[in-house]
């Protein structure tokens, strides 16, 4: 049996800060191109969700692995809301790995050199104080991959490690400010480590030469090093659309080239992160998942750096003047719980079917993390003889280009916070 | 088996509406209380206390008015709370239980802080939507005017002329919160505050109470010359099923159409429009009065623009409706409208009103109130017909 990659699919969130915008307000900061921002209904949860749906296909793992360095909640495992969104056997487990930056692509390593069917799914909200690399350069996204044995779009041919203990990037728990050394300590640590595991990984995938790399890490400056001392003629790069997406960057640009891999070309993935990881990979095809990470990567659109400082939480504007939402019951979801995470109505899985907007609303002055609230009546199309209709927010929208009878398609996303609460439920967004 | 004609109204009584800062619940309820008890000496044996949110169980009542063990039941339906107090009374007398029995409604809205009107939270699993009401009724406009093919001015124009009709009224109202007339220039003026609905599409936030008295249709001569006699009452809570029909169109409510014919029904109206004398109706926000006025048969599918525009609803028009300036501009202290509602019938079937408010009743004896409660798709709705004598 032949194990590798069995799907893969990514999912970059519909809005980007134009870098130019940071300078524009705050004098210095920004710089080319763009960055992928979340929404403010957008946790790695909700985008690691997405990532996987985007995969296209019937999902049977054994096991989902899920890895951020922004975990929606500590203590109790993220993985499980992914794992009930994804309509997965109760019989499936579940776990959250790390919270360094590295268990991205350690976790996808992890399962490739494991048994069974691992559904490895990695995502990241990334940002920093204003003006800062880590504000510009990083990335939110997420990316989903499905490792197992038998008809793999890629197939793993070996990897390896190198480790070392050094400072270069620091966060402690409760910030949501990353800190570095000097930047020349970090490129000076990363290219012996990079050299290292390169050579080892190619030996154990019994390679000498490689058609498209990918490089993934924090420290921009390794990167660009690296990717150009490899001598590989076609790279991976999302920094100028993206951004680093932190945790999900590395499986991120591996679906990415998987979606453009031509058969029998050798793909090799390198994370600096804490020291360096190598994979190495044949393409058998090229990836179709349901969603492309370039169609993502075109269909965008702006936020405006007030907007996504408030997103945030660097800027908190007056909200309307009325209650904030309750905690969500914890028996009542989990009585719910078919419908809250999975979209199954009556018996129905909705969540991947289209809808039409009947009639819809933009209310100034309902609560919400980011108003106007957009509000559609949705009738889904018929789907087993079954015609339904639900009241939806709307999500990723534009209130003054909306109609009546444009179509709808849903996302799992987070509705607001309440006691430390994430309630987590379906909106509709625009199809595009 | 029907109500009509079994239960007499001797009393009846509405504070002044308003942001009563300087008074409580407790102050609110007493001068209701007061008032209605002074109309008559009859001596209520049991309470209904209609209340959304202002208080919980009868001794939000006992307590303020000294009642001493009396049965005092607090009732809670949505925006027709005050109506389902109503209710509960006429049916106690009816059924001989007691003699005389009070209704009394009460809205402390203005402590709690926030814009509009806010529910309790009840745990939940997360998924309930979370519109305010104003946007929920806006989805009554887009949906309505296409329908019917109306333009989105002409619209606009017809749900002005509502609000600004019900200024208008409000404004020779001395217990009215808004005392203002308004132009309709005015109101399509003024920031939307959900869809193309305006804040002066919406009613008004305000505190009150108002109460009625009510006993047996045989005994009303004992306690007053001038009672009034319930020919109908009629109350549906809807299964919420509109939100997820998708026949549902956001052009009517099923409930409140329901509640008119079972109300029409008992009191033996076949032509509404050409029968009541009046109709006090719940204009929440300017696109619900536009509907109701064709779910309660004052005109036919599609006509209600016309007919606003024709000023057949205006206080001197065909079928006055909201005389007294309807929610619009008395606010809305959500237990209290429905026996709001009622105190205006009172006033004007019994020809009390003062002159300059006094409507032409041409004749005709009988009143209707329509108080509903919840959304387009998922509403409660009240419907009573009052007359001056028994048939």
């Amino acid at each position: 049996m032949t194990r590798g990659i069995l799907a893969a699919a990514g999912y970059v969130p519909f809005r980007r800060l134009q870098r130019s915008a940071i300078k524009d307000v705050m004098g210095s900061g920004g710089g080319k191109g763009t960055r992928s921002v979340a929404s403010f209904d957008e946790d790695t949860t909700t985008m690691a969700v997405e990532a996987a749906r985007n995969l296209g296909a019937d999902l049977a793992p054994h096991s989902i692995w899920f890895s951020t360095s922004e975990s929606p909640y500590l203590d109790k495992t993220n993985a499980n809301a992914i794992h009930t969104a994804l309509r997965l056997d109760s019989d499936v487990s579940a776990m959250d790995v790390g919270g360094a930056i590295r268990s991205g692509i350690g976790s996808l390593r992890a399962a490739l050199e494991s048994n069974g069917t691992i559904l490895v799914v990695s995502s990241d909200v990334r940002t920093g104080q204003p003006t800062s690399a880590d504000e510009s350069q990083g990335g939110d996204g997420a990316a989903a991959v499905l490792v197992g044995d038998g008809d793999v779009v890629a197939e793993y041919l070996g990897g390896a490690s190198a480790t070392r203990e050094f400072l270069e990037r620091w966060r402690t728990p409760g910030s949501s400010r990353s800190r570095t050394w000097e930047d020349r300590f970090g490129e000076s640590m990363y290219a012996p480590l990079a050299d290292q595991a390169w050579n080892a990984a190619l030996k154990a995938a019994d390679v000498t030469d490689v058609d498209v790399l990918c490089v993934a890490g924090m420290h921009a400056r390794s990167v660009a090093r690296v990717s150009k001392r490899l001598g590989v003629a076609k790279t991976i790069d999302l920094s100028q659309t993206v951004g680093d997406a932190g945790t999900a960057h590395a499986s991120l640009l591996l679906v990415s080239a998987l979606e453009a891999a031509t058969p029998g070309q050798v793909v090799a993935v390198v994370g600096l992160s804490d020291g360096a990881d190598v994979l190495v990979f044949k393409a058998h095809r090229t990836s179709t998942p349901r969603r492309r990470v370039d169609a993502m990567v075109d269909q965008a659109a702006d936020v405006s750096y007030s907007r996504f400082l408030s997103w945030r939480g660097m800027l908190t504007p007056e909200p309307p003047n009325r209650p904030e939402p309750a905690r969500v019951s914890a028996p009542a979801a989990e009585r719910a719980s078919d419908w809250k995470f999975g979209f199954i109505d009556d018996g129905h899985p909705l969540a991947d079917t289209l809808g039409t907007i009947v009639t819809f609303t933009v209310d100034r002055l309902a609560y919400s993390p980011s108003p106007p609230v957009v509000f559609a009546i949705v009738d889904f199309d018929a789907a087993d003889g079954q015609q339904a209709r639900r009241p939806l927010e709307l999500t990723d929208v534009d209130p003054d280009t909306l109609q009546v009878g444009d179509r709808v398609e849903m996302t799992f996303r987070k509705l607001s916070t309440a006691d430390g609460i994430h309630n987590y439920f379906w909106k509709a967004r625009p199809v595009r | 088996m029907t109500i009509k004609d079994k239960v007499a109204i001797i009393a009846s009584s509405c504070t002044p509406f308003g942001e009563h800062w300087d008074r409580g619940t407790d102050d609110l309820l007493r001068q209701a209380v007061s008032e209605a008890r002074d109309e008559t000496q009859a001596d209520p044996q049991a309470y209904w206390l209609g209340t959304a949110q202002s208080g919980m169980s009868g001794i939000t009542l006992a307590r303020p008015i000294d009642l001493d063990n009396k049965p005092v039941t607090r009732v809670e339906n949505y925006c027709a709370s005050g109506s389902e107090a109503l209710r509960g009374a006429a049916y106690a007398v009816a059924s001989g239980a007691y003699d005389v029995a009070m209704a009394v409604g009460v809205e402390k809205v203005k402590d709690a802080g926030y814009q509009g009107l806010n529910a309790f939270p009840i745990p939940n699993d997360g998924t309930q939507r979370t519109l305010t009401a104003a946007a929920m009724f806006s989805l009554v406009i887009p949906a309505y005017a296409k329908r019917y093919g109306i333009s989105a001015d002409e619209m606009q124009d017809a749900l002005a002329h509502i609000a600004s009709k019900n200024h208008a009224n409000g404004a020779k109202n001395p217990r009215a919160q808004f005392r203002r007339e308004m132009s309709t220039d005015q109101i399509k003026a003024s920031p939307r505050v959900a869809g193309t609905l305006g804040v002066l599409d919406c009613a008004g936030v305000a505190d009150g109470a108002a109460a009625a008295i009510v006993c047996r249709a045989g005994d009303a001569s004992k306690y007053t010359e001038t009672p009034l006699y319930i020919k109908a009452l009629s109350f549906v809570a809807g299964s919420g099923s509109g939100l997820t029909d998708p026949s549902y169109d956001y052009t009517h409510f099923p409930e409140v159409e329901v509640s008119a014919k079972d109300a029409y029904a008992q009191a033996g109206i076949t032509d509404p429009r050409g029968e009541l004398a009046m109709a006090e109706v719940h204009d929440c926000f300017t696109p619900t009065e536009l509907v109701l006025m064709e779910d309660l048969g004052f005109t036919g599918r599609g006509n209600a623009v016309k007919e606003i525009l024709s000023g057949a609803f205006d206080r001197d028009g065909d079928l006055p409706i909201n005389p007294d300036g309807g929610l619009k501009s008395f606010g809305h202290p959500v237990g209290a409208t429905g026996l709001r509602m009622l105190y205006e019938c009172w006033l004007q079937l019994r020809g009390e009103a003062p002159v300059e408010r006094q409507i032409d009743l041409k004749g005709r004896t009988r009143a209707l109130t329509q108080n509903l409660g919840g959304y387009p798709g998922e509403m409660v709705s009240f419907v009573s017909v009052l007359g001056t004598s028994p048939d």
